[in-house]
């Protein structure tokens, strides 16, 4: 079992001389579950596409398990990805692929070539496709084509693939931005249960506070590519999410119709978590 | 609040396009290269409006006229035509054969290394452009100069033509699919490769299907254009309408010359439907 993700002073400047990330050190144990939230253009997905060893870091280190993944062999580092799934906020899934097919492609780090290849004819895993997709209650569109789906459909899918790669580490940039807050909370509660039964560390990046204060027992606030505070979601107080926006008392970014008050966290321990524990 | 205030107060941007210097500047550029290029090829088109030019290529054309339609003239043409037909395709074939693996090799959208930028970006680089390299030396020799090579080889024939196809056009769809991979969404790519995924399910699991429309399209444009390059090389003995037209041609049989220009024109158009009805499969 490889064991956690580490940011080690981790900054990142863009080609074109922008910096989005710096000085960031966080750490994640094996199976931990953090929700990073922030303000638009915090660096939310910069941090993602960091620990999915999208992006090197250009100051700083990353260490997956007990290794820095960029002084690692190319096969070693294609093994390490193969263990990381990411879900991407608009899914890179070209609009001819069936959803069938797009939920496989999950798992092509780990089929041998020729399972591959036999899948595009003759779905090798439809039943894992299916089940996949029923925990986003889109089973009834298994062998529809993406180009059918709307975008929220499609972003489950997204999410389907990731579900079906049954990664050890499980990174999601803004995973239920298309969705309504229903289906929003269906899927981040999938996306918990799948950590939960698998043991598989999930960091998502939300724009809706309320889901992460619900799902997250950690919360990461991010704020101009700096980590503004790292706690137990219990500690966060309502003056440290009004900062991190800057809101000054108005509503903070919410998904919910009937929003909690975010002003007194217990309320967070509260609210139930429907089918988990 | 005063900053955004004082900004409405001032003056609104001025309409003037920022962009519109440059564009005169690449027109003029354009036409200020283009006109010695015309004079260099001899581009003098009222010369073919000359009284005598003109009686010339009238007489030339009315040689055309009627096509031949004597029975054993159409049963050689059907022959040369399924030659002709079997040259094209067996060459695009070929072709495809040689070009597929070399623009997997050369496409950056399938580049593994270029993630991060990764371990073996350096030797990633250099195979790739090695292997534009070679893409580039296999289309550079026209197909007629390989299809003289090879009919030394291999005698008079369409074999020599199928090979000459393979090469350069080999070379051709290689570059184009190169390009054509890179062009469409890449992101798909990029996102398997990222979780793992070997370059040839990326390939088929997101750069095929974002792109299979493009790639039929210029295989099938390819094919037509190969219809009428093994015309070319049967000028030099590679068999086929080319070979045929040859004979007419040198026998001054201009009825026969126009029958094969027909059967042409009902290959390009048959190449057309083709290409449309691949394209609305692929939609």
């Amino acid at each position: 079992m490889i064991n956690g993700l580490h940011l080690e002073g981790a900054g990142l400047v863009h080609a074109n001389g922008q910096r989005a990330l710096r000085n960031i050190t966080v750490s994640l144990g094996s199976g931990e579950r953090v929700a990073v939230i922030g303000p638009s253009g915090a660096g939310k997905t910069t941090l993602v596409r960091l620990l999915g060893t999208s992006l090197r870091p250009s100051e700083g280190r990353l260490v997956i398990g007990d290794a820095d993944p960029w002084h690692a062999g190319a096969r070693a580092l294609r093994r390490l990805r193969a263990t990381i799934g990411v879900v991407h906020q608009s899914p890179p899934i070209p609009p001819r692929l069936r959803v069938v097919t797009a939920v496989l492609a999950g798992r092509l780090g780990t089929w041998p070539a020729w399972k591959a290849l036999t899948s595009l004819v003759v779905p090798g895993d439809a039943a894992g496709a299916r089940d996949a997709l029923d925990r986003l209650d889109l089973g009834d569109r298994v062998f529809d084509r993406c180009d059918r789906l709307s975008g929220g459909q499609l972003q489950r899918v997204g999410i389907a693939r990731v579900l079906y790669q049954r990664p050890a580490f499980i990174l999601a940039d803004e995973p239920v931005s298309a969705l309504d807050p229903t289906l929003a909370d269906l899927s981040v509660g999938a996306l918990v249960a799948e950590s939960e039964a698998h043991g598989a560390t999930l960091l998502a990046s939300l724009h809706a506070v309320d889901l992460a204060l619900k799902w997250f027992p950690r919360l990461i606030g991010m704020k101009g590519g700096e980590i503004v505070f790292d706690r137990p979601t219990a500690a966060v107080t309502s003056a440290m999410l009004h900062d991190l926006y800057a809101t000054e008392g108005r509503a903070l970014p919410q998904q919910g119709v009937d929003v909690f008050e975010v002003d007194r966290p217990t309320n967070v321990v509260a609210l139930k978590r429907p089918g988990c524990q | 609040m005063s900053v955004a205030a004082g900004a409405t107060a001032t003056a609104p941007i001025p309409l003037r396009d920022p962009a519109a210097r440059t564009r005169a500047t690449v027109l003029v550029a354009a036409v200020v290269v283009l006109w010695p290029l015309l004079w260099l090829a001899e581009f003098k088109p009222w010369q073919l409006f000359a009284s005598g030019n003109l009686q010339v290529m009238g007489s030339f054309l009315a040689g055309f006229l009627p096509p031949a339609t004597a029975p054993d003239f159409l049963a050689l043409l059907w022959t040369a035509t399924l030659e002709t037909l079997a040259i094209a395709t067996a060459g695009i074939a070929l072709a495809f054969v040689v070009a597929v693996p070399l623009a997997v090799v050369a496409t950056r959208a399938l580049a593994v290394s270029r993630i991060g930028p990764g371990p073996g970006r350096g030797v990633g680089a250099a195979v790739r452009t090695a292997t534009r390299g070679v893409l580039t030396v296999l289309r550079a020799i026209p197909e007629v100069v390989w299809a003289l090579v090879f009919v030394r080889a291999l005698g008079l024939g369409p074999g020599a033509g199928v090979l000459a196809l393979a090469v350069t056009y080999g070379g051709m769809l290689g570059k184009v699919y190169t390009e054509i991979l890179e062009s469409g969404d890449t992101r798909s790519a990029r996102a398997l490769l990222e979780a793992g995924s070997p370059r040839l399910g990326a390939l088929f699991y997101a750069l095929v299907p974002s792109t299979a429309q493009e790639l039929a399209s210029y295989t099938v444009y390819r094919w037509e254009c190969a219809v009428r390059a093994s015309v070319v090389m049967g000028f030099v003995g590679a068999g086929g309408l080319g070979q045929l037209m040859d004979q007419s041609m040198k026998m001054l049989n201009g009825g026969e010359a126009s029958t094969i220009l027909l059967t042409f024109l009902a290959l390009v158009i048959v190449a057309d439907a083709l290409s449309a009805v691949i394209r609305r499969v692929l939609s």
